[in-house]
């Protein structure tokens, strides 16, 4: 297992764990800058030096929307961070997959992805950039032995959710929401909304008239 | 801000909660600033985790295993790691926490901060029995790292020191070899006290779990169900995973003592009916209640209280009679009530709860001032009997009941960091 990230002593940490947890002893912690496209190239070919069963693309940030619509720089970060740089190791391991014919890529979207919202659309538009790369490379492999897998997860536990809690938002806990995930990369769904319940109400988000939506405060 | 309770669901008040997230961030969250209180899963009845109106600092992601020695069975980890998630993933592997209370859902941290105890005090003592050592993080940002023979003074202040020493950063724990999940175990009914007493110390020697529920409710009081259990090696189908939960709080608390005294008389009609040997799963044979999510509301709005003393073995019958007398005439007891007795050893903390003598812990609803009344008639007998409470299940007890059941605060309070305080601390130790 390798586990790619920015800060070496926060994988050291993860590693350990998974050890512990007896994960097995092979475990290496890899840093690279996330948005530099020579670097993300430079890791993935050397990672997939021996050959990768599946690639879990899992980063991101949540910003707040004040501070994108007020500064651009939050906002460009914003993008880059969820959209362009996701789509970038996608697209690194995906060419070393396709000699290989067969894997699996996971990809992490949201359900912001899903509509636009006025209370969090920069990063809704960034997750919605990844389903529709999902999409184009779900089609590209289409045949082939290699799986795309667009996961949506709804609000979660997570550090990045941390400051949500004061509002009273309620998040799904991590556990469960991880043990959906890692069932559906092993079967190789194309989408899986976590929580469940998360397909229902944002099939009906996605259904409901503009005029009905706008009026909305969400 | 946000309301946070702790298991009795007494109030709800506002607190500033701050994620420790890693070991790097707690420097920035706890570096003096107004004190705050280390809150694990809350698993504790009282104020003991709480900080009214102030900080908090959840340790819910410091939840990473550091290291784990297979020759030794040493594990290494991090302070909010669950203990549940220990025994999923250690239990399997042969080894198990030697100590554990009455729910898997609460955090090492938690675990040393109360020196909990669990059904098998008399043969493995408490949970810091078999704490190694202790990396605690001060408010003035020092790091002691403590252990029974090195810095000793501040290991045994810690364990058992409601949070009040410091910041548990990781801990390294020894775990014991165990064949597997089962347990050997026996039901058997008790008419009364003496019979409890005579049960308990004839399965001293050949039972590591012993445990009873007493019914604290209809007229033929004293009267209970001993359960004791070893393990046992095998493999066997694992139990179903059934859980349950209490989705709402209903408006008025389901302990309705009309309803309970039944409920009681059922109860143990049923367990004495089901009395013998058997093979159980540890899961529920130990922690009964965890696969009811979020039973504490039950109680309603009001929540509940736990009342919780261990009273020495001299004077421990006379007044476990006393206490079930009132209880049983007051009319206010629930359905959970266990009364256990502890063997002859010390804690290693200072203020640790247990000590040789007898336990017993009942559930209250909160109905105000007549539970609280009752209350007090308890104390009296506690305090006169030589007893003390357990801070973990405490959200009223007199200043001069713990003063009067932990003779080592003077020395503990040497200990204490300026910048954590908590609902309990403010309550009874003045800051
Ligand atoms: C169903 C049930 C059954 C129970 N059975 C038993 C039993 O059999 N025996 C028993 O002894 N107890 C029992 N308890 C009580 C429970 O085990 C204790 O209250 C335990 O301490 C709760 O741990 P927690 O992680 O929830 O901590 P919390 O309740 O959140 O905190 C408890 C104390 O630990 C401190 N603390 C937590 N983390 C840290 C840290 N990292 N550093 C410093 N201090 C910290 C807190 O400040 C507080 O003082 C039971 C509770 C329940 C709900
Ligand atoms: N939690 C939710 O409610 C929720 C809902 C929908 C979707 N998601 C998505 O789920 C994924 C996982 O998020 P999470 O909830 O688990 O949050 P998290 O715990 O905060 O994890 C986010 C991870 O992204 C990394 N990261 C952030 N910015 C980075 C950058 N500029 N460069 C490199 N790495 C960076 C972080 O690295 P460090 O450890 O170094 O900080 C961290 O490991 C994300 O894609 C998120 O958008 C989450």
């Amino acid at each position: 297992m390798v586990l790619i990230g920015r800060d070496a002593a926060r994988l050291e940490r993860i590693a350990a764990d998974l050890k512990t947890r007896g994960a097995g002893s092979d475990i290496r912690a890899v840093t690279v800058d996330f948005l530099d496209p020579e670097a993300i190239r430079a890791v993935a070919d050397d990672v997939a030096q021996t050959a990768v069963d599946i690639v879990f693309i899992a980063h991101g940030m949540l910003p707040e929307q004040d501070a994108c619509q007020n500064d651009l720089s939050a906002c460009r970060e914003a993008l880059e961070v969820n959209g362009v740089s996701p789509v970038l190791f996608a697209e690194a391991f995906a060419r070393t997959m396709e000699k290989n014919g067969r894997g699996t890529i996971a990809l992490t979207g949201s359900v912001a992805g899903d509509r636009g919202r006025k209370s969090n659309y920069v990063y809704g538009s960034a997750k919605g950039m990844i389903e529709r790369y999902a999409q184009g490379l779900q089609h590209r492999f289409a045949g082939t032995g290699i799986n795309v897998v667009l996961v949506k997860p709804g609000p979660t536990d997570t550090p990045m959710t941390a400051r949500l809690k004061d509002t009273g938002t309620r998040l799904a806990p991590v556990a469960s929401v991880a043990r959906r995930i890692a069932r559906a990369i092993d079967k190789g769904v194309p989408v899986v909304y976590a929580p469940c319940r998360w397909s229902v109400i944002m099939w009906v988000v996605r259904h409901l008239p503009g005029v009905i939506f706008r009026k909305l405060d969400i | 801000m946000r309301p946070v309770s702790s298991w009795g669901r007494l109030d709800a008040n506002l607190h500033q909660v701050v994620s420790l997230r890693d070991q790097a961030d707690i420097r920035d969250s706890v570096l003096e600033k107004e004190p705050g209180i280390a809150y694990g899963m809350g698993r504790s009845y009282g104020d003991v985790c709480l900080n009214p109106g102030g900080l908090l600092w959840s340790t819910a992601g410091l939840d990473h295993f550091i290291a784990f020695d297979e020759a030794t069975g040493v594990l290494t980890c991090e302070a909010g790691v669950l203990l549940e998630d220990i025994q999923e993933n250690f239990i399997r592997r042969g080894w198990t926490l030697p100590v554990t209370p009455g729910t898997r859902q609460i955090t090492i941290g938690g675990a040393i901060a109360n020196d909990v105890h669990g059904k098998n005090h008399h043969v493995a003592g408490s949970f810091g029995d078999h704490v190694r050592r202790i990396r605690l993080f001060r408010t003035d940002g020092e790091t002691i790292d403590c252990a029974p023979s090195e810095h000793s003074g501040w290991f045994s202040a810690t364990v058992g020191g409601m949070g009040l020493t410091g910041l548990i950063v990781e801990a390294e724990l020894q775990l014991k070899r165990i064949d597997g999940p089962w347990l050997d175990t026996e039901t058997l009914a008790y008419g009364n006290l003496d019979e409890f007493f005579a049960l308990s110390d004839a399965s001293e020697t050949d039972w590591e779990h012993t445990v009873s529920w007493v019914d604290g409710l209809s007229g033929e009081w004293g009267r209970g169900i001993f359960m004791r259990a070893n393990p046992v090696g095998g493999e066997r189908p694992g139990p179903r995973k059934v859980t349950l939960s209490v989705p709402f709080t209903p408006p008025v608390s389901l302990a309705h003592p009309g309803i309970l005294r039944c409920f009681n008389a059922v109860y143990y009609k049923f367990k004495k009916y089901r009395a013998g040997r058997a093979v159980a799963h540890n899961v529920p044979f130990l922690y009964p209640l965890d696969n009811i999510r979020e039973w504490n509301r039950a109680y309603g709005p009001e929540g509940f209280f736990q009342y919780q003393s261990v009273i020495p073995r001299e004077t421990g019958k006379d007044a476990v009679h006393a206490m079930l007398d009132e209880i049983v005439r007051a009319r206010e007891g629930s359905f959970l009530a266990v009364l256990k007795t502890f063997g002859k050893r010390d804690a290693v903390g200072m203020m640790s709860f247990p000590r040789p003598g007898v336990t017993l812990a009942m559930d209250f609803p909160n109905r105000g001032a007549r539970t609280r009344a009752l209350f007090e008639r308890l104390d009296a007998i506690v305090m006169q009997a030589g007893g003390r409470l357990y801070p973990a299940k405490d959200a009223r007890m007199p200043k001069s009941l713990f003063e009067a059941g932990y003779p080592r605060l003077e020395e503990f309070l040497k200990y204490r960091d300026s910048g954590i305080a908590s609902g309990l601390s403010r309550r009874l130790m003045e800051s």
